[in-house]
């Protein structure tokens, strides 16, 4: 699929080869493709439509450019436009003034939040920080264990007051401990040991989930957050933007995460999400081992979306 | 949902214009159904309106309804395979990250307790952390044994272990949880083959089922795709669609690979797991959500 993306564009873009200026003609048939592009990519459709327009404006608008032929004019239009949304705000963690710096995670079910957890672990200790991890997801079968051992791998500490869904309960179908509390414990707890950072890892849940939409609310307003950050994978289709906005009106969220990259999915809900929230991506979580993370780098994602490994390339090729 | 108003709109207007069309197109390609088969499906409805000359709305969407539906093959054969001959009958459940393989474990053994069936648990997830635990605690909740290694042992020889006392303990079902892999990884995906193999020495591998998160786009068919080379897949059982995503990419995967939806999951809780139904499907498709 890869390589037929790539010869489908390479071929529209040979085609206005030579041409002194573009036509309206080029103009759409080059959006077609991008289009297409674009939605085998995942990118939510109404973000397709937008993007696609803007891309058609500034193309009939460019001024013919001595450098570049006409299409090398529409590769770099649509590269920029993608950097542009992808890279909107790039920032990094903001530290409260006064620590503890608090960092909550939220998202659908399995999206990589408690492996994201220990990852920010690692890092935050890298740079001489000292964080705590907190199991605030009480869910999820055995989702302490997993904070526990996740914990125990970065060699950081977990607050982890209470057993969650495991099975050590009594009572199976009913999990033990109050999330709220957990959350809110933690700061008091980190005050007390001196920690600067405390990550706050949440069970996984549903955008149409009213009642546990309420909970994150109720543990963010407990621990009062200096970043929310949404984790989302990669695969994600048509559905991140739903999903998304659900999120950013339950919780709020300040920052994004994009898990599972370190697969073949295009990624498409990276250009969705950020479209559509204009929250930026700060990191991008690429692999099951701890040190897999690195911040976001929205021009590699822009030629990945695009299923073109290097956008500088395919000019040459115009 | 898009759908189901350029449904609507559809059967609405007097005339079935381009415009019309396309908001049919864009309303498939919501959900997850992909380019390729939405073009299809509209030009597939393009003829046929033409040639028989659909006027009234009803077999309009009679017409649509029966090409999704045609799409999904509803005389394929889901049940799952899990009845004992002279071994346990085995089921593999494999997947990418968090699917809820481990999950849909947990509910498959709750329906075939619910059945009668003497069943047992492998936790060939020797990798993540907590796995095996996750796995017990779901044995517990259905009442079921769970036969686990050493964090970081051989999966293999776990799934080995698991089956040999499945058929030491005449078991009816050895259901085997495996970890989640990413299909582009081959040295994980080799692990994989080998845990089938290593099982097959023993008893035969009936059933592998796997595991697509509804919320999943384009990616799920090259993960289908990949997996099925590798372990030879049975059956899917498409996840997470208690949530807004309508998993439409399982029509695809479906129609390529010719590997039929057997189950899907609709929740976190015990009871939550479904036998895939085309019709409620394809209505869930043509809904508003
Ligand atoms: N390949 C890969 N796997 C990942 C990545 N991040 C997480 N995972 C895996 O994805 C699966 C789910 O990760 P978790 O961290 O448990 O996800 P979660 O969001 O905490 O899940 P819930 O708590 O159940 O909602 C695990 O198998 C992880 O090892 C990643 O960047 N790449
Ligand atoms: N809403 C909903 N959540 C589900 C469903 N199935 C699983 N989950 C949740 O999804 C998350 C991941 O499920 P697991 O069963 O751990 O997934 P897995 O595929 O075993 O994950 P790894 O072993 O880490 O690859 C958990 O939070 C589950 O509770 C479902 O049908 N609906
Ligand atoms: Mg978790
Ligand atoms: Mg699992």
């Amino acid at each position: 699929m890869f390589d037929t993306l790539q010869d489908r564009l390479a071929a529209t873009f040979k085609s206005l080869r030579g041409k002194g200026r573009i036509t309206e003609a080029d103009i759409d048939e080059t959006a077609r493709e991008i289009r297409r592009a674009l939605l085998e990519a995942d990118v939510n459709l109404a973000v397709v439509k937008d993007f696609v327009a803007a891309v058609k404006e500034r193309a009939r608008g460019a001024e013919l450019h001595g450098a570049l032929n006409p299409a090398q004019q529409i590769v770099k239009i649509v590269n920029d436009e993608l950097v542009t949304i992808l890279g909107g705000e790039t920032r990094t963690i903001r530290y409260a003034k006064r620590p503890p710096t608090v960092i909550m995670l939220a998202g659908l079910q399995g999206a990589g939040k408690t492996t994201l957890a220990g990852k920010l672990a690692v890092w935050f200790k890298g740079q001489g920080h000292s964080p705590l991890l907190v199991a605030a997801d009480l869910q999820r079968p055995n989702a302490v264990n997993q904070l526990q051992v996740v914990g125990q791998r970065a060699g950081v500490h977990v607050f982890a007051p209470e057993p969650g869904n495991a099975s050590s309960n009594d009572d199976l179908d009913r999990p033990r401990g109050n999330p709220v509390e957990v959350a809110k414990n933690s700061i008091t707890e980190a005050e007390r040991r001196l920690y600067d950072v405390v990550i706050v890892d949440t069970a996984g849940r549903l955008g149409i989930d009213a009642e546990l939409m309420q909970q994150a609310a109720d543990i963010r307003d407990a621990v009062r957050p200096d970043e929310v950050l949404f984790v989302v994978d990669a695969m994600i289709g048509q559905d991140a933007v739903n999903t998304a906005n659900a999120f950013a009106e339950g919780v709020g969220f300040d920052g994004v995460v994009l898990t599972k990259l370190d697969g073949d999915a295009r990624g498409g809900a990276a250009l969705s999400i950020a479209r559509v929230t204009g929250k930026p991506i700060m990191f991008a979580s690429n692999g099951e081992g701890q040190r897999d993370f690195d911040v976001f780098h929205p021009d590699r994602m822009a030629s990945r979306i695009l299923g073109m490994g290097d956008m500088l390339t395919l000019i040459e090729q115009a | 949902n898009a759908l189901g108003r350029g449904l609507l709109l559809l059967l609405s207007r007097d005339q079935i214009d381009e415009q019309t069309w396309e908001d049919f197109e864009d309303t498939l390609i919501t959900a997850d159904l992909g380019v390729g088969p939405t073009t299809e499906l509209v030009d597939t409805l393009r003829t046929r309106f033409r040639v028989e000359g659909v006027a009234d709305a009803g077999r309009a969407r009679e017409i649509l309804r029966s090409e999704l539906l045609a799409l999904l093959d509803p005389s394929m054969d889901r049940t799952i395979r899990a009845d004992r001959t002279d071994t346990p009958a085995v089921i593999m459940v494999v997947g990418v990250n968090g699917t809820g393989k481990t999950t849909t474990v947990g509910k498959l053994a709750r329906v075939l307790v619910a059945e009668d069936k003497d069943v047992l648990l492998g936790a060939a997830d020797t990798f993540r952390a907590a796995a095996a635990e996750q796995l017990q605690t779901w044995g517990d909740r259905v009442g079921v044994p769970t036969v686990r290694g050493a964090e970081g042992s051989d999966p293999a020889s776990v799934a080995f272990e698991a089956v040999k006392a499945g058929i030491e303990g005449e078991v009816d079902v050895v259901l085997i949880d495996t970890a989640g892999r990413l299909h582009t990884k081959t040295g994980l995906m080799d692990e994989l083959g080998k845990v089938k193999r290593v099982i097959e020495r023993q008893a035969p591998v009936g059933e592998v089922l796997l595991v697509l998160d509804a919320t999943t786009g384009q990616n799920g068919l090259t993960q289908a795709r990949i997996f099925r080379e590798v372990v030879d897949v049975t059956g899917i059982v498409l996840t997470k669609l208690d949530g807004s995503a309508k998993g439409g990419i399982v029509v695809q995967v479906q129609r390529e690979l010719g590997v039929p939806v057997k189950l899907v999951g609709l929740g976190e809780g015990v009871d939550d797991l479904a036998p895939f139904d085309a019709t409620v499907f394809v209505d869930a498709l043509l809904e508003t959500a």
